[in-house]
């Protein structure tokens, strides 16, 4: 029978033969992540399970990058806990202070992850893996502490919704406005418990990171995964990061899906996710004129070397308007260093920004970049709740790195376009 | 067994950060976690709540991240039940590995108000509203994550497996 991207992917993982949505699963993981948030119960639950050892210490990771670098002592101290379990367990994929990043930006760059990959992640951005073809997907601690002692679990098989992109991309377009795009469709419930799918010659055009972009926020539109084929740019990717056993992958041509939605990018305006949920989307030109305090470049959706390119593109020579204050964080050491040879931390700070350490803190309202009542913030990051990224009496904003640094230029919301005709 | 407390109600697409925001998250405690239970939603909003009230709430909930941080806030709280139109996918999951039952009860959360005493079954998948006087039926908790809740959640149903087994 032919099978979806998802059912593929878990059939390479589990001796059942899958026959469609609904039925339910063991799988065998690849690989199972936790971060200095969620290890802390992971590791309570897998010591009061009578666990003793994790099932691969090799395939089990642990990033410290949410309250990092450490913000307050009970952060220090949760912090602690995780270093000293990683050590007892001899995990050898434990990650803090100057090697440490946000970690779905980090483990795809280390060649962690890859193509045909089962990995659970006490993370809901965990499903960021599916850019490069992994069945990806965030659970809570106690279920990754069962998978840490295990190196497997069950999962639902999803019904697929599959999202298929068309068109020419035009200049300023970016991968996070196809996505936006695509949740302010179906609403942040409206792939609950489903797989996405992404397909189609806008995707098959489109870099490895900005698929990974676009898997990112499949949370939040509710889904499982957001998944896409493992083709020759994936295995390019997954090469250069040290994975040489990495194989393509696809949908079978005849696989059922449950909904099927096709977008046409031309001539479509970069895309706005206001306050308070991600899939109150609008065009930028419906928004523009909106005076932002912050911005934000940075995070597991748009932290990456080519979100950095694209905002230095316009910060070069030009500066944040007076009073705005633009906070700039590469995701990973490996991307600060490349933007560092590049020139690209020089022009940023050249325009006045603040570039900080690879923290996921400001995203969560953790630290670095927490908003006062009554401010507001356009960021590159995935998610707009009242409050955030701050006081419940703040507004997030989000966008592509495009937008976000013409918005730090002009000091309200706007185009791309706006600036590069300025001199 | 079976639950009888008030109705607490929250609304539409209430997520994590609502339930429990980031900056609380700096303990696994319990009861730490539920004295700031919904301070993302409205400040001093657990205040109003008595230990074995009963929360509803509407489509969505508990959307956004997998910290299960959000599950034991409430249960922390002194909340044993939740009752929503639907819920997110993860939370789901997190809420019964917590000890937290859920129940999804569609539409019919429209009709429970504010402070309606509920007598909710999960067994026979039967809500009594005693305020109205009316029964909401709904689909029962399934046996085997009945069992899950009876050992207070994944942790103690994997050890009585363990030690069992």
């Amino acid at each position: 029978m032919p099978q979806t991207l998802a059912e593929k992917i878990l059939q390479g993982r589990t001796e059942e033969t899958i026959t469609g949505p609904g039925q339910i699963v063991r799988t065998r993981l690849s690989s199972v992540l936790a971060n200095d948030i969620t290890a802390p119960l992971a590791i309570k639950s897998f010591e009061a399970m009578g666990a003793t050892k994790v099932f691969d210490p090799e395939k089990v990771f642990l990033v410290c990058d949410h309250f990092t670098p450490n913000k307050d002592i009970d952060s220090a101290q949760q912090v602690k806990v995780v270093r000293d379990f990683a050590r007892k367990m001899g995990v050898v994929h434990f990650y803090d202070g100057g090697e440490s990043g946000v970690e779905h930006a980090l483990l795809p760059e280390l060649g962690l992850v890859g193509p045909g990959d089962v990995v659970v992640g006490a993370d809901s951005h965990t499903c960021t893996y599916g850019g490069l073809g992994a069945f990806a997907t965030g659970m809570g601690s106690t279920d990754v502490a069962a998978a840490m002692a295990l190196g497997e679990t069950w999962f639902k098989v999803p019904p697929t919704i599959r999202a298929t992109f068309t068109g020419t991309m035009p200049e300023h377009l970016e991968a996070k406005d196809l996505i936006l795009l695509l949740i302010g469709k179906i609403g942040v419930a409206g792939a609950t418990y489903k797989a996405l799918e992404f397909d189609g010659p806008v995707i098959a055009a489109m870099d490895v990171e900005g698929r990974m972009t676009m898997a990112n926020m499949a949370i939040e539109a509710g889904g499982k995964v957001g998944l896409f084929a493992a083709d020759d740019k994936t295995l390019a990717y997954t090469r250069a990061a040290g994975r040489a056993d990495a194989a393509p992958i696809a949908a079978d041509p005849g696989a059922v899906y449950e909904q099927e939605l096709t977008f046409d990018v031309s001539g479509l305006s970069p895309q706005i996710a206001c306050p308070h949920l991600p899939d109150n989307v609008r065009p930028v030109e419906e928004v523009a004129g909106v005076v932002v305090d912050q911005v934000v470049i940075g995070s597991c959706t748009n932290g990456r070397i080519s979100d950095l390119r694209r905002a230095a593109a316009l910060l070069k020579g030009r500066k944040a308007a007076k009073g705005l204050r633009l906070i700039i964080l590469p995701a990973t050491p490996l991307i600060y260093k490349q933007a560092l040879r590049e020139g690209l931390l020089e022009i940023f700070m050249d325009a006045g920004a603040v570039v900080g350490p690879p923290t996921c803190g400001p995203c969560l309202g953790g630290h670095m970049g927490i908003l006062a009542s009554g401010e507001k913030v356009l960021a590159t990051t995935n998610r707009n709740f009242k409050g955030r990224m701050g006081s419940l009496e703040s507004e997030v904003y989000l966008a592509g790195a495009g937008v976000a640094a013409a918005t730090a230029i002009a000091g309200r919301i706007c185009h791309p376009a706006e600036i590069v005709g300025r001199s | 067994m079976s639950y009888t407390g008030a109705a607490r109600k929250v609304g539409t697409n209430i997520d994590t950060d609502a339930i429990i925001p980031a900056r609380f998250l700096v303990t696994t405690d319990p009861l730490e976690l539920g004295r700031n239970c919904f301070e993302g939603l409205e400040p001093g909003w657990i205040n109003r709540v008595q230990k074995g009230d009963i929360l509803v709430a509407g489509p969505n909930f508990g959307c956004g991240s997998s910290r299960e941080h959000a599950p034991i806030a409430i249960l922390g709280a002194g909340m044993p039940v939740v009752l929503a139109h639907s819920f997110a996918r993860i939370f789901y999951r997190n809420g019964f590995n917590m000890g937290l039952t859920l129940l999804e009860i569609g539409d019919a959360a429209d009709t429970i108000n504010e402070g309606d005493r509920l007598e909710v079954d999960p067994e026979k998948g039967l809500i009594r509203n005693l305020t109205q006087n009316t029964d909401i039926p709904c689909t029962p908790v399934p046996p085997f994550m009945r069992e899950i809740l009876a050992q207070g959640g994944l942790v103690g149903y994997v050890r009585r497996q363990m030690t069992e087994g």
